[in-house]
């Protein structure tokens, strides 16, 4: 099994750990082998651990260390945001927030809706049983 | 110092001057008491009341999450579980609820604000007039003098049916009936105050919120 995503210029990556949690930030140098400096558009470029870090697959084109406004621009180019929110792993962190966010009403209304999403399973599918009976 | 009430000679106030005699003139002599001493002083030790420290300047804190009109979560009691509206926080400092009684059972009644859990779900009630009730509203009513029972009476079960004052039904109908178009106004509301609150699986009440 090769190894897909490797810690590159440009590679974009996800903090999971510490004050930066959950943050998309871009690799724009490699310190040493545990360290890289990390840059996002709105947090000032700074180190971080390899451990820290949850690579993705999505990789940027920028030179070495580019400026704040040549990372943005590279990043629109590149279409980072779409591209991790349409990814199943995106999509995965924008549900869990969602469900973190919800209200006791709000729960109320999903516990209904999937009640009710259920009852029109089943009856399709009792449907379907009965024609192919 | 015991009052002594032995019969001594009244003592003047000594003026001596020279030459002077210091014979007690009956007019001029002291009286044994001194004026604002009791009279009398009981023979057991009775304990001195200790004044209240308790300030009812200020009212009971209500908590910033509680508004009115907000749905709170009944922790505790005879509703416990239930969903009810928050209406005004009382002079007591307990919080003026109602179910509304048609949805939910539970009618205008006063709730401790530590036994509620507020909720963020809000309803606009300044339609809503409570300004009348207050915590006189709840006093119990005052019972007729009980006949003094005999012996076979006081082992009789005495059946007392709770009686609601018509008082108390005139608001319930008035205050609902200004709540119930609202409620009905947001979808799901109504059948989200009727249901009971519980616990799922997956659902930790520090981790949700509410």
């Amino acid at each position: 099994m090769p190894f897909k995503r490797f810690v590159e210029v440009g590679r974009v990556a996800l903090v999971n750990y510490g004050k930066d949690y959950g943050r998309l930030v871009v690799i724009v140098d490699i310190i040493d082998q545990n360290r890289a400096l990390i840059d996002a558009p709105d947090m000032e470029r700074s180190q971080m651990n390899l451990k820290r870090l949850s690579l993705t697959d999505i990789k940027i084109d920028i030179k070495r260390v580019p400026k704040k406004k040549d990372l943005i621009a590279a990043m629109e180019a590149a279409d980072v945001k779409n591209k991790w929110e349409k990814s199943s792993w995106g999509r995965k962190l924008i549900v869990r927030k969602r469900r973190a966010s919800l209200n006791d009403f709000d729960r109320f209304k999903i516990m209904l809706a999937k009640i009710k999403r259920a009852g029109a399973v089943r009856t399709e599918l009792a449907k379907l049983k009965k024609t192919a009976a | 110092m015991p009052l002594d009430v032995t019969n001594r000679r009244p003592k003047t106030i000594a003026t001596s001057k020279k030459g002077t005699s210091n014979k007690i003139k009956a007019k001029e002599a002291v009286p044994l008491k001194k004026q604002g001493e009791p009279r009398w002083y009981s023979a057991d030790d009775v304990p001195r009341a200790i004044p209240s420290r308790k300030s009812h300047a200020k009212p009971t804190r209500l908590r910033s999450s509680i508004t009115p009109g907000t749905v709170l979560i009944v922790l505790a009691g005879r509703f416990r579980g239930k969903r009810v509206v928050f209406l005004k926080q009382l002079a007591s400092g307990l919080l003026l609820v109602t179910g509304p009684y048609k949805i939910n059972g539970v009618p205008i009644r006063r709730l401790n604000q530590a036994y509620v859990i507020a909720t963020s779900t809000k309803i606009d009630v300044s339609s809503v007039d409570v300004k009348s009730i207050d915590d006189k509203f709840f006093a119990k009513a005052k019972e007729a003098p009980k006949k003094k029972k005999d012996g076979e009476e006081f082992f009789e079960q005495k059946e007392e049916k709770k009686v609601i004052s018509d008082a108390r039904k005139k608001e319930q109908s008035r205050v609902d009936g200004a709540l119930l178009p609202l409620i009905k106004k947001v979808p799901q509301l109504y059948h989200y105050l009727n249901a009971k609150f519980t616990l799922t699986n997956g659902v930790y009440p520090h981790a949700i919120k509410f």
